[in-house]
């Protein structure tokens, strides 16, 4: 089980103007400013749950889960995870979680994968039955067979994926804190990797927090998200409730044997696309019968189909129509790095601003 | 024992072993790196050009020659990089990984470094051994008790130099970046240790200092022992100040590391 109660980070971030003179004066005197990365976020995530963790970039979501693996202190706030207190870092606490950064690796640069896997399986103390099997498991799932032996910097970035998911579940964690695990994936590794998750989600009952920018990986996973923005919880629910509070009105898309008048287009819905003779409407949601009926019956129209909005463009409606789910928009006042400092960086975006 | 101590004793080995092919990776680059540090070697011609003709002060050219290949092999034996490591890790953030493993990271970077060790003097030490047997073995001690008191004493220059260079590490936690702190400590390092010129050599002052200083007892004492000989009461003020040294360098590193990480900051990803 995942607790956060009133969770707060905050970072002091040291800021600079560019150019020559403002670095000499920063030499002397520097300023600084508090940058509330996650401000009073409360959840509660019960075992077995898979759970979608959503906002734009700087949102603060890679620092709370960040905070809830235990690497970051909260500046306050209560956090329990697996029963512990994340931020101890008890043994018994990372034995139970694992956290899977996409753009972070925890498997050994020069050496392959196998090397990795075998100090996991020291460190972790896990005995060599339950490592072996573990391991077989793993290997068949995720196709590593071929991957085991070479150097990890060998590797693709698909398959270094792969090896770093297997390297991060070898000690069977019951806690998944997954970031953005197939970013730069192919859809069919995207898929692959989906699939393996809610496998493991369901065969040893793990509790899942996933972000990711694709919102695929989100609506394929998990029946619950969490957004947040700015810092702050804006949601936590259901998502199919989500999408029809946000957007209850339904894209019906179809193909049309021959051509039609455009006012007779604009009576049965809102077009949203057009290629050639296929159509994709927007049609509110208590219409949608009677749309069908005539697009059935008169219209004689084929490969209908009835779809709930994509998820970006209901978070799009979400945080308003200057961002996107997946990055600020150019000219949005609050960038990337200020949401997700980089200390040290005089820039703080190059180690931060990825993902948030 | 702790449960948290035995499992980091069980995973020793497999920690040592991972080191060893970690160090052994690039082979072109193993094999230059296990001909650097020969800074001894530098210092030894210089010196020995020095005392040529008479004896500088008590010092003469075997003299020289025994003190600074004493000083190769124990500078082979006890040095370590892991300051760089823990500054270049907190500061691009793959510390994030690290700390999410059960083991204190003070285990798993000493466990790296010493399985550098044999690696790194597979050269060095079978030569400067050589050389020390055939121009400089009269400047040697033959004191059985001396030489059996030389494991230990290594064994805490490599403990002291250890949590030293941890500590220094550490402070990346506060300040981010350490290479300049890392610096200068190789700087009161290579005077205080005896690493330029045996500490005898020294003015009044700075001798004196340096007796009491740690950089002493992390280089210079176990080549004393190598070199010279001495009372009971003097090795075990040698072996005494090299105890309480790596005592008050291991709780700096601990402490320091245990402040910092509390600051730690994730950066990246």
């Amino acid at each position: 089980m995942i607790r956060a109660r009133g969770l707060v980070k905050h970072f002091k971030v040291h800021k600079r103007a560019p150019g020559f003179a403002s670095a000499l004066r920063a030499l002397v005197r520097r300023k600084y400013e508090v940058v509330k990365a996650v401000d009073g976020v409360s959840f509660t995530i019960e075992r077995g749950e898979r759970v979608g963790f959503l906002g734009p970039n700087g949102a603060g979501k890679t620092t709370t889960l960040k905070v809830l693996s235990g690497l970051l202190h909260p500046t306050s706030g209560e956090v329990v995870v697996e029963d512990c207190v994340p931020h101890r870092r008890q043994a018994a606490f990372l034995g139970k979680i694992t956290l899977v950064m996409g753009q972070k690796s925890q498997l050994i640069w020069d050496l392959p994968p196998s090397e990795t896997y075998a100090m996991n399986r020291a460190v972790f103390d896990v005995p060599k039955a339950q490592y072996d099997q573990t391991l077989a498991e793993l290997t068949e799932l995720l196709e590593l067979a071929p991957l085991l032996d070479k150097p990890t910097r060998q590797l693709s970035l698909g398959e270094r994926m792969k090896c770093e998911l297997a390297a991060a579940l070898l000690h069977r964690p019951t806690t998944l804190f997954l970031d953005e695990p197939t970013i730069g994936l192919d859809v069919a590794m995207q898929v692959a990797i989906r699939d393996f998750v809610r496998s493991y989600n369901q065969r040893h009952d793990a509790t899942v927090l996933l972000t990711s920018h694709y919102m695929d990986d989100v609506v394929a996973l998990c029946p619950r998200i969490i957004v947040i923005d700015q810092g702050k919880l804006i949601h936590d629910g259901d998502l199919r409730q989500l999408i029809k509070t946000m957007d209850p009105d339904k894209r019906v898309s179809f193909t049309l044997t021959q051509a039609i008048a455009e006012d007779e287009l604009a009576r049965l819905g809102a077009l949203l696309a057009r290629d050639g003779l296929r159509f994709t409407l927007r049609v509110p949601e208590r219409e949608v019968g009677a749309v069908i009926a005539r697009l059935l019956g008169a219209l004689k129209a084929a490969d209908l189909a009835i779809e709930d909005p994509p998820l970006e463009d209901v978070l799009r409606v979400m945080f308003g129509r200057t961002r996107t789910p997946g990055g600020s928009a150019p000219g949005h006042p609050r960038d990337d790095s200020a949401g997700e400092p980089a200390p040290g960086d005089a820039g703080g975006q190059s180690a931060a601003g990825g993902s948030s | 024992m702790t449960s948290a101590t035995a499992r980091t004793l069980r995973a020793l080995p497999t920690l040592l072993r991972i080191g060893v092919a970690e160090t052994v990776a690039y082979r072109a680059e193993f094999l230059v790196w296990i001909l650097t540090t020969t800074q001894p070697l530098i210092m030894l011609g210089l010196w020995t050009s020095v005392a040529r003709e008479a004896p500088f002060h008590d010092y003469s050219s075997s003299r020289f020659v025994a003190y600074f290949l004493a000083m190769l092999i124990v500078r082979q034996l006890t040095g370590n990089w892991v300051a760089w490591q823990i500054s270049e890790e907190v500061r691009s953030g793959a510390m994030a990984m690290r700390l999410l493993r059960p083991v204190h990271p003070f285990f798993a970077y000493a466990a790296s470094h010493a399985a550098a060790i044999p690696f790194r003097s597979i050269v060095a030490l079978p030569v400067a051994f050589a050389l020390l047997a055939s121009t400089g073995a009269s400047a040697l001690t033959t004191d059985p008790v001396q030489l059996a008191l030389l494991v230990p004493s290594l064994a805490l220059a490599w403990l002291a130099t250890f949590a030293m260079l941890f500590a220094i590490g550490a402070l990346a936690f506060f300040l981010t970046q350490t290479m300049a702190i890392a610096n200068l400590y190789f700087g009161l390092f290579s005077l205080f240790s005896g690493y330029l010129m045996p500490l005898e050599l020294l003015p009044g002052p700075i001798a004196r200092a340096a007796a009491w200083l740690p950089f002493r007892f992390m280089l210079s004492a176990p080549v004393e022992l190598m070199i010279r000989s001495h009372t009971p009461g003097e090795r075990a003020d040698l072996l005494g100040g090299q105890l309480a040294w790596t005592a008050i360098l291991l709780a700096m590193a601990l402490g320091l590391w245990r402040a910092g990480v509390k600051r730690f900051e994730a950066v990246g990803g």
